[in-house]
């Protein structure tokens, strides 16, 4: 390009001979993908750290090879596929804590390998990378190494204890008639579950920084969490125990990470008041009816596979239109 | 920023970077040696020359005219010698016959329009001959024929007039000074459409990012002129006609249809205050505010220049460039026209000229949508974006026209907040043209 200086424009300043000609708008906003993925990983910092504090370098083992498993088999499958190594945005960091959140402390080095791997090749990349997850990654990680290894990921360690003994959920607790764990217990994580399901309170002040941020908005953890705690209602669990409904089972944890996973809910907004309220009923359902005392992953995980048709029915009415 | 005030659904909130010039002082400014007056400067038919080379003309002589009704006349804007005619590329459009002339620096009035006191003077009708006289356009962008504007249908009974100072675009402060300083006129154009319309509800619309105008304009109004003022939420693109529409009277204009389909009538600051001229003064429409602004110029203004005059003089008076200008745009960042040069005149619809710099004007490189759904959220008219430049990328401009790529405003509000950098209303834009082009 050649470039003149226009003296009589009272400045000597070169101007281009063309000027970038391309159309509107001609300015953009500074978030990233990398920036939302960053903003997500702070979130779940306090939790991680709550982890750590609860079950001790076990976790911390976890949390490790669940990340380096995520990042590493998305850097290895691109270079396979010799498609552009998108490791910098940090998405499968992302993946790697969240499945690490749902697993046990405790479990083989290996359990943690495969669900990332499982999530990482399989659910992400195999259908386009990100933002083309039909599932969401880590759930379908958990998924896929609860029926590998059902004993492992059901076994889990007591917080805080020193020779690792083993105790049951709060809610699975609650199936088979054993004494509860203090509501504030609950709250505050003290409680046995996988990594990341303990502490409501930690989850929250993330969630809280991911609504500050704008990276989520309230309504699918609010409408999630409402059908649910409407549904057990319905189905005859005692006012008293709602709570710990709430609470247990990886409800904060699903309803405000998982259930908010861009690519694998609807974008209309009618259509993510549908899958919030069907991911409630399924929870609540699969809780007093089904087989598992969560049901949190597997109602998202339904949902997720549901997403395409609700899409199609819940396109937002255009503005001035009334068909 | 005021809670409770009107709104739209949808939109986004823009940076303004109204900071460089909302404060500074409307300034006259230096009377070009030479103008270049392109004879087709928005839709409608363009003007044939009523002028030959070697003719005298006056300031404010009208030197342009055309049969079509939904067309404008083209005026003088400096006294002097009609020098030729001269194929030349405007903001809006390339190789457009301009009128070259140039001044003889005594700035001769014409005055063939007549003048009036008071609107007590003139019917209705007289009113839209004036407007039409004066070759008055939207000056907001779009530059529309005011006249065809105010020439509804008998069928379409129009009860509200809407001024429009939202001035919504980042940047631009041409309305904004027009309203803190020339508040009187504002409103006795807005009085002009009504009584042009009989009408009776005059509303001017102003965001909550210029309280300074609201209090302006509410102190020259009087109790019985029947003009009100509505406070709006600060929020792109509030100014939007089927937007502010919505947001003043909660009506929704239906798609494919008219502001006059809702009984509304919306015309921009500018034009209400070349209607006063017009008026007032018998002065026809050849000059405007015009914005310079942009962090690449030194001394960013809003200057009261005429139509014709080279960019290149108004950058050089708002102290030309400070550093080597990115991309040089015509009106706002949002909906503004990219210019490849600045050997350009200024068009009736420039409300400003916006520099940004090279690093203002960076591409960054797009990466995967990850359906975050901003696009969604965002769309003033509840499109999905989101598919709609999936397929257009993809050639299906069919699927494009399923998901009403023809609705879609081009506000570029979806492209801003895309938090991967998308071309979301890039290609959306192309997918209409292409559905156009098919129909045909």
């Amino acid at each position: 390009m050649k470039e003149n200086i226009v003296e009589n424009s009272g400045s000597n300043v070169a101007i281009p001979d063309l000027l970038i000609g391309s159309s509107s708008p001609h300015i953009r906003t500074e978030e990233t993908v990398d920036g939302i993925m960053l903003d997500v990983i702070i979130a779940l910092v306090p939790a991680m750290l709550g982890s750590i504090y609860f079950f001790g370098m076990e976790a911390a083992k976890v949390l490790i090879l669940s990340i380096g498993a995520a990042v590493i088999s998305e850097a290895l499958i691109q270079k396979v596929f010799k498609k552009e190594v998108t490791i910098k945005d940090l998405s499968a960091v992302v993946t790697g804590i969240l499945l690490a959140f749902n697993l046990p402390s405790g479990v083989a080095w290996y359990i943690p390998i495969f669900g990332s791997v499982f999530a990482i090749v399989i659910v992400k990349q195999l259908f386009g990378g990100i933002g083309h997850n039909f599932m969401n990654p880590a759930l379908a990680g958990r998924a896929a190494l609860v029926s590998s290894w059902p004993a492992a990921m059901t076994t889990f360690i007591a917080p805080r204890a020193i020779d690792a003994t083993t105790a049951a959920t709060p809610l699975a607790l609650m199936e088979s008639g054993g004494t509860l764990p203090s509501v504030m217990d609950m709250f505050m994580g003290n409680i046995p579950g996988s990594l990341g399901e303990t502490s409501a309170l930690l989850l929250l002040i993330g969630a809280a920084y991911l609504l500050y941020k704008g990276v989520i908005d309230l309504k699918i953890p609010v409408i999630y969490i409402g059908t649910t705690v409407a549904m057990l209602f319905v189905l005859g669990v005692e006012p008293g125990l709602l709570i710990y409904h709430v609470l247990g089972g990886g409800l904060i944890l699903g309803a405000f990470f998982m259930a908010t996973d861009y690519a694998s809910v609807p974008v209309s907004s009618n259509g993510k008041i549908i899958f919030a309220v069907g991911a409630g009923l399924l929870t609540a359902i699969i809780r007093i009816k089904g087989g598992y005392p969560e049901g949190v992953s597997y109602s998202i995980l339904l949902m997720n596979v549901a997403t395409p048709v609700i899409e199609r029915y819940t396109a937002p009415k255009l503005f001035g239109r009334v068909d | 920023m005021g809670q409770g005030n009107l709104t739209f659904k949808g939109g986004v909130g823009v940076p303004h970077f109204k900071e460089l010039t909302e404060d500074k002082a409307l300034e006259r400014a230096n009377e070009p040696t030479k103008v270049y007056i392109p004879l087709h400067q928005h839709i409608g038919a363009p003007c044939e020359p009523i002028v030959e080379v070697g003719d005298k003309v006056k300031v404010g002589q009208k030197i342009g005219a055309s049969e079509g009704f939904v067309s404008a006349f083209v005026h003088s804007s400096i006294s002097g010698e009609v020098k030729g005619f001269e194929k030349k590329d405007t903001p809006t459009g390339l190789g457009v016959n301009c009128v070259v002339i140039e001044s003889d620096g005594l700035n001769e009035e014409d005055d063939s329009m007549k003048k009036y006191n008071d609107l007590e003077e003139v019917t209705g009708e007289e009113i839209i001959s004036i407007i039409r006289e004066a070759g008055i356009t939207g000056l907001g962008g779009a530059s529309f024929p005011t006249h065809v504007k105010l020439s509804p249908p008998e069928d379409k009974k129009i009860d509200t007039i809407i001024l429009n100072g939202a001035e919504c675009e980042p940047y631009l402060t041409a309305d904004h000074r027009l309203m803190l300083e020339e508040p009187e006129d504002v409103v006795f154009g807005l009085k002009a459409i009504m009584k042009a319309l009989d009408v009776k509800n005059g509303i001017i619309g102003i965001e909550d990012n210029k309280m300074d105008a609201v209090e302006a304009i509410k102190a020259v109004i009087n109790p019985d002129d029947n003009v009100s003022v509505a406070v709006l939420e600060t929020k792109y693109p509030q100014g939007d006609e089927k937007r502010i529409i919505s947001a003043i009277t909660g009506k929704s204009v239906p798609s494919g249809a008219l502001p006059m389909d809702v009984g509304c009538v919306v015309n921009n600051i500018g034009t209400s205050k070349a209607i006063a001229d017009a008026i007032l003064r018998g002065k026809p429409l050849y000059e405007r505010v015009v914005t310079i602004t942009g962090n690449s110029i030194k001394e960013p203004k809003n200057l009261i220049a005429k139509i014709g005059t080279p960019f290149e003089e108004l950058i050089a008076q708002a102290g030309g460039f400070n550093s080597t200008p990115g991309k040089l745009i015509m009106g706002g960042p949002m909906m503004g026209a990219a210019q490849y040069s600045i050997d350009v005149p200024m068009i009736k619809g420039t409300s400003g000229i916006l520099a940004l710099t090279q690093e203002e004007t960076e591409i960054k490189e797009p990466s995967k949508c990850i359906k975050c759904a901003r696009c969604l959220t965002v769309c003033p008219v509840n499109l999905q974006p989101i598919y709609i430049s999936a397929y257009s990328l993809e050639g299906i401009f069919e699927k494009c026209e399923e998901y009403h790529a023809l609705d879609c405003v081009e506000c570029g509000a979806c492209s801003y907040i895309c938090p991967a950098h998308r071309p979301l209303t890039e290609s959306i834009r192309l997918a209409k043209r292409e559905i156009q082009a098919n129909t045909k």
